[in-house]
């Protein structure tokens, strides 16, 4: 987007206009096309005429996109504001549009990839552009991803509540499939969370926010300049950024005295401990444990169980690793490496190799797979003396 | 300007020269190894050459149609599979001698030993769009 604009206002603005808009009869798919004109518009317009008041500036044009295009497709528009419409809410109803577009928009009938284009849409104001940029495919393959999703939400009535479960999984694919491109997708699933966590009061909203903060403020010790993977425990910790940790961990500290524990609380009282440790050697790892028995006892996910044999090796030796391992599936994505990582620990460096080799073979992505197999070429160079 | 895959092989393509499976390489070479591929396509991206570049896991599947209303037949991974693609570049250059001169670049990436591993590329060129012009 073009200098001279508040970017960060401007795509704040977006889901407010896209409720104004609905609340005077636009259906959810034109309302959010005539938004995203409006949207172009302002990156053109404002850095030489700013707007006195920029939401009234962006309704005013997208109203008048919307009567546009529905003029200019009259008897298809009729029947969809017809179908659409519905009355306004009443005196002392508080309806939050922002909040009921994120439930729209990571409706339970779309598919993960579906939601997670539609919510950086209308929810996160970015351009169908820049989110098939960031996904790495044509933009014409994102605007049907995206049109096909409009269209199977088109019935959804719009102040039905959601469950804010579904939002947190699209939020969280939005966060962890990293970040490529011109768009931080690390950045916008922050910002998204941190404006769903101020609607509402939900445990498991700031648990998943303190997350991706305690999670974001490794991101500058994470890779080298050469984008190669650096290793939590080799990880430079002066380069954490300190101010988003103490947020992240403020934000955590809040929800668990609620006392309604949910996985990603668990998961950012994981990360909260890694943070809290001014060198690896510092690093709580028995609480580690009990947190990831609680995230096991929560999910029941493999791939916990598969974290927690980490932890138990750095906390009870690792003998006590390999035995937590040892009734786990094989074929797990990383089974692989953790046991490589444990059976180096153990003094067994040519299993160790082996397993590094194996793991490399098996990686899901290039900076692991380097990383693995330098693991196995450090050993395997140890081992030729 | 015409476009060629360069394509790099697990298994199927003649033996390198410098034929030493990479976790027997010192760190030091593998990271060598890794740079001189990062920049070979940062280069390629300066002279305008370059159109992507993708590395593939070496686990896959063969997969069939199996008839109306039935799932797709699925076989393998085969260990004897002659053929394994690793992955590839894809480049767009002025002629044919110019995509063979990159693929020798490229099979020069360092290796064991820090020499050059002189592993076999494959060049293979794209059938492109029908020119509009044919008499």
């Amino acid at each position: 987007m073009d200098r001279g604009v508040d970017e960060a206002l401007l795509r704040a603005l977006i889901p407010t206009v896209i409720g104004i808009l609905r609340r005077r009869g636009a259906g959810f798919a034109a309302a959010e096309d005539a938004v995203q004109d409006a949207l172009v518009e302002a990156v053109r317009v404002w850095p030489d005429d700013p707007p006195r008041d920029p939401r009234a500036w962006l309704v005013a044009v997208a109203w008048r996109r919307f009567l546009d295009a529905a003029r200019a497709d009259t008897s298809r528009r009729r029947r969809e504001v017809l179908v659409d419409d519905e009355p306004a809410p009443g005196p002392g109803e508080a309806v939050d549009d922002t909040l009921q577009l994120y439930f729209l928009c990571a409706h339970p009938s779309l598919s993960p990839a579906s939601a997670v284009a539609l919510t950086l849409r209308a929810v996160g104001g970015l351009t169908t552009r820049q989110i098939a940029r960031a996904y790495l495919v044509p933009e014409a393959t994102m605007a049907q991803r995206i049109s096909r999703a409009k269209r199977t939400v088109s019935g959804v009535r719009f102040n039905q509540p959601g469950d804010v479960a579904t939002v947190l999984r699209v939020l969280y694919l939005v966060f962890n499939e990293g970040y490529s491109g011109d768009v931080d997708l690390a950045g916008e699933a922050i910002r998204l969370t941190r404006q769903l966590a101020a609607r509402t009061e939900h445990e498991e909203v700031a648990g998943l926010l303190a997350l991706m903060l305690l999670h974001h403020a490794r991101r500058p010790a994470r890779t080298r300049p050469d984008g190669s993977l650096v290793p939590l425990a080799e990880q430079d910790r002066s380069l954490w950024d300190t101010r988003m940790i103490a947020e992240g961990v403020d934000v955590l500290q809040t929800a668990l005295a609620r006392d309604r524990l949910g996985e990603f609380q668990a998961q950012a009282a994981v990360a909260a401990l890694h943070a809290d440790a001014r060198t690896a050697e510092e690093t709580d790892w028995v609480q580690i444990v009990e947190w990831y028995d609680e995230l096991v006892r929560l999910t029941g996910s493999p791939v916990a169980r598969l974290n927690r044999a980490v932890a138990v090796g750095e906390a009870d030796g690792p003998r006590a690793g390999l035995a937590a391992l040892a009734g786990l599936d094989p074929t797990l994505p990383r089974h692989a490496a953790v046991a490589a990582y444990l059976h180096e620990r153990d003094g067994d460096p040519v299993t160790a190799a082996r397993l590094y080799a194996e793991a490399a073979l098996l990686a899901p992505n290039l900076p692991e797979r380097d990383h693995l197999t330098r693991q196995a070429a450090r050993l395997n160079e140890e081992l030729r003396g | 300007m015409a476009k060629y895959l360069l394509l790099k092989h697990y298994r199927g393509a003649p033996a390198a020269v410098n034929d030493v499976p990479m976790d027997r390489w010192t760190p030091e070479e593998v990271s060598a190894h890794i740079q001189y591929m990062q920049d070979f396509a940062t280069r390629l991206e300066g002279t305008g050459e370059f159109v992507d570049g993708q590395a593939l896991s070496p686990e896959g599947t063969f997969v069939r149609y199996d008839g109306e209303g039935r799932p797709p037949v699925t076989d393998g991974p085969f260990a004897e599979t002659k053929d394994l693609i690793a992955g590839w570049m894809v480049i767009d250059v002025e002629s044919y001698e110019r995509a063979l001169q990159l693929a020798g670049e490229l099979s020069a990436a360092p290796g064991a030993g820090g020499k050059p591993i002189h592993e076999w590329l494959e060049v293979r060129p794209f059938l492109a769009a029908p020119p509009t012009i044919t008499e």
